[in-house]
């Protein structure tokens, strides 16, 4: 069976994928810098047929289409996109592969039929295709290179071993040559690959060097050309299936030792490693149990990963057996190789292993660091973030001395800016012996705090004849008294 | 007798201790400060957010504080055996509402010497586990001249007698100094 290749172009690829998310009729470019002037990068149909084209400068392309729309183009998220066009293509074959910038190639050999032939799938593309906002052109060929020039110049389907009467008719340019050799060709009258066909081999060898003749073979089948396919994503997961049941816990460890093995050769391999890991047991009745656990730092260390699982795998009922084991690490991160020196102390991997202990018994998140804040308001002058995602950062200095305990403001009774020489505070009564203080605090105005709408304050340290030191602070624009921490 | 203080204060290692009274936070950040290294703070979830890192910044480098927030009060006992038991974590220290029974103090007791670490729980007045090698009861006290003046009290004590000192914090030090015995 000869192969079959559909070539797809998409010469309005990166307008399209902008004007997806917005409706432009007016003529619209995408603009590229390219050495020190402003290019048009890509254009909408209303401005090619304003006469623009791509290439053109921006300012001239201002000049000639005075309500020209434009905004800067953005390569890299095009090929990502046509990346997506190409995972999207594999529904029509699993052989799909990238032509330049702007187009894709599938090899649909023997998968025509699953569409109804080869027209129903080219209708089908286009279909799918216009409704998602995309201009595309197709060919189909036995050759990359004949469907590629059908793609670009011609149009429809070359019908199979009949190459040269498809592409007979169309120009040189047509045989993806460079811009010089096609030129010359045309100088020269030969107009169409038909001709060029024509002409004895040797002598366009002689003119042209090989790489005429190379792409008139390729397209014409006597040359080979392979499509190379995009690689799948790796998949980390490994599953072991026994012959017969499992149930006792040393079983299923050693069973997952020999996955996590397996998982974290992979891992190595990629230089990834795993942040979340999750362990599916399924049962002799088809019942399946998982375990999931969550690292406090990527891992890929399966002695260490393995400890982790004990209380997971304590927990699980094997019920009549487990016949099948799988293990996936379902969020992975890429994990730089480190130099090892011998005067690395492991405690940093020991906390870890504890944090990830301690976070798969009460949430991950619930293990947290304080990290410093850029406010001189006591309960924003730290974050509380999550330690399995932070790293210890920043410098703890203080001007004044706060207190070690702080809690939302307690109305006490008072008068007046001075503090009050006796207090009653949660049930019990004091003398205020010394004051320190004022320390105005200002609210942040361009935060919105419903705690300090009362204005500034005028924060005061308070040592009672008790013993208690207390952090009071007065609200002047408001007068009240509050009770807001505790020091030492 | 200010001798008798250092052989009491840099609490027994490898043991559980408690501290109760108004200025119970004050010793625990004053004892993590002494120890070294890594702490972890287990409260439940409700209970915590409490501490201020710029206020105990003086006593303890808030980068080495890890903080767990438990749901319930099993949830933060079986948090803190775990860290005890591993020996990552220099202190740890645990916020319990509730009382504590024999059972549980002993766990974290036989704990803390598998992990080499330090356990000090922070309990209301009255509500400790006799499993403790020590309770601490800690006040602050006025003075005219200092306001870092502490009352410390030995009010537990498993292998040795009970003692009261008068403390008071020597910012320049950065550590805690006895300024006299009390009776």
């Amino acid at each position: 069976m000869s192969r079959r290749v559909v070539s797809l172009w998409f010469p309005r690829l990166a307008s399209d994928r902008f004007l997806r998310s917005r409706t432009i009729d007016a003529p619209f470019a995408l603009t590229h810098r390219q050495g020190n002037t402003e290019r048009l990068y890509c254009l909408n149909a209303a401005a090619s047929q304003q006469g623009l084209h791509t290439g053109m400068g921006y300012s001239d392309a201002r000049a000639f289409c005075l309500d020209l729309q434009t905004h800067p183009a953005d390569p890299a998220g095009d090929q990502a996109f046509l990346k997506v066009l190409a995972r999207w293509a594999k529904r029509y074959c699993p052989w799909v592969g990238l032509e330049g910038a702007d187009g894709l190639v599938l090899d649909i050999t023997g998968s025509a039929h699953l569409f109804g032939g080869e027209a129903p799938l080219l209708h089908d593309i286009h279909q799918r295709v216009t409704r998602a906002g995309l201009f595309v052109r197709s060919g189909v060929a036995d050759t990359r290179g004949a469907a590629w020039a059908l793609a670009h110049y011609g149009k429809g389907i070359a019908a199979r071993a009949q190459q040269l009467d498809a592409i007979g008719q169309l120009p040189v340019a047509a045989l993806r040559l460079d811009q010089k050799p096609s030129i010359a060709l045309q100088r020269l009258g030969v107009k169409s690959i038909g001709d060029l066909h024509a002409l004895p081999r040797a002598t366009i060898t002689r003119r042209f060097g090989p790489e005429v003749l190379l792409r008139l073979d390729q397209a014409l089948g006597t040359q080979a050309e392979t499509i190379s396919p995009l690689p799948d994503p790796p998949a980390y997961q490994v599953r072991l299936s026994l012959p017969d049941p499992i149930g006792l816990q040393a079983d299923v460890m050693a069973g997952t030792a020999r996955l996590l093995n397996q998982l974290c050769e992979k891992l190595t391999a990629q230089e990834m490693g795993a942040r979340v890991l999750q362990l599916c047991l399924r049962r002799v009745d088809k019942g399946t149990q998982e375990i999931e656990i969550r690292l406090a730092r990527a891992m890929r260390d399966p002695h260490r990963i393995l400890t982790l699982f004990e209380r997971g795998i304590g927990d699980i009922d094997a019920g009549f057996g487990i016949d099948q084991m799988r293990l996936v690490a379902t969020l992975v991160e890429p994990v730089v190789v480190e130099q090892v020196t011998h005067s690395q102390v492991d405690a940093g991997d020991k906390l870890d292993d504890l944090i990830t202990r301690i976070g798969n018994r009460i949430g991950l998140d619930n293990v947290q660091r304080f990290l410093p804040a850029d406010s001189h308001i006591p309960e924003r002058s730290f974050i509380v973030a999550p330690a399995a995602y932070s790293t210890p950062a920043g410098r703890w200095v203080s001007l004044r001395e706060r207190p070690i305990q702080i809690f939302p403001p307690e109305p006490i009774t008072g008068a007046g800016a001075t503090p009050p020489a006796s207090l009653r505070w949660r049930r019990m009564s004091f003398r205020v012996e010394r004051a320190t203080g004022p320390e105005r605090i200002a609210p942040e105005w361009w935060l919105s705090d419903e705690n300090w709408r009362s204005g500034v304050r005028d924060y005061w340290k308070v040592e009672t004849k008790q013993g208690r030191r207390l952090w009071l602070f007065y609200t002047p624009q408001n007068p009240a008294w509050f009770v807001q921490g505790q020091f030492a | 007798m200010a001798s008798d203080f250092y052989t009491h204060f840099p609490l027994r290692a490898n043991r559980v201790h408690e501290a109760c009274g108004p200025s119970a936070l004050g010793f625990a950040f004053a004892v993590a400060g002494q120890r070294r290294g890594t702490a972890l703070w287990v409260t439940e979830a409700w209970h915590a957010g409490q501490i201020n890192p710029a206020g105990f910044a003086p006593y303890f480098d808030p980068r080495d504080l890890l903080i767990a927030r438990g749901k319930d009060q099993t949830d933060v006992l079986a948090t803190a055996e775990e860290a005890l038991r591993s020996g990552a974590i220099a202190l740890t220290v645990i916020t319990v509402t509730k009382p504590i029974g024999l059972t549980e103090g002993r766990r974290l007791q036989l704990a803390a010497e598998a992990g080499k670490s330090m356990g000090l729980c922070l309990v209301p007045d009255g509500k400790g586990s006799n499993a403790a090698e020590t309770r601490w009861h800690c006040e602050p006290i006025f003075d005219a001249a200092d306001s870092t003046l502490q009352r410390w009290e030995i009010i537990k004590n498993k292998s040795g007698t009970l003692a009261t000192w008068i403390v008071r914090w020597n910012v320049e030090a950065r550590r805690i100094t006895v300024v006299s015995e009390a009776g």
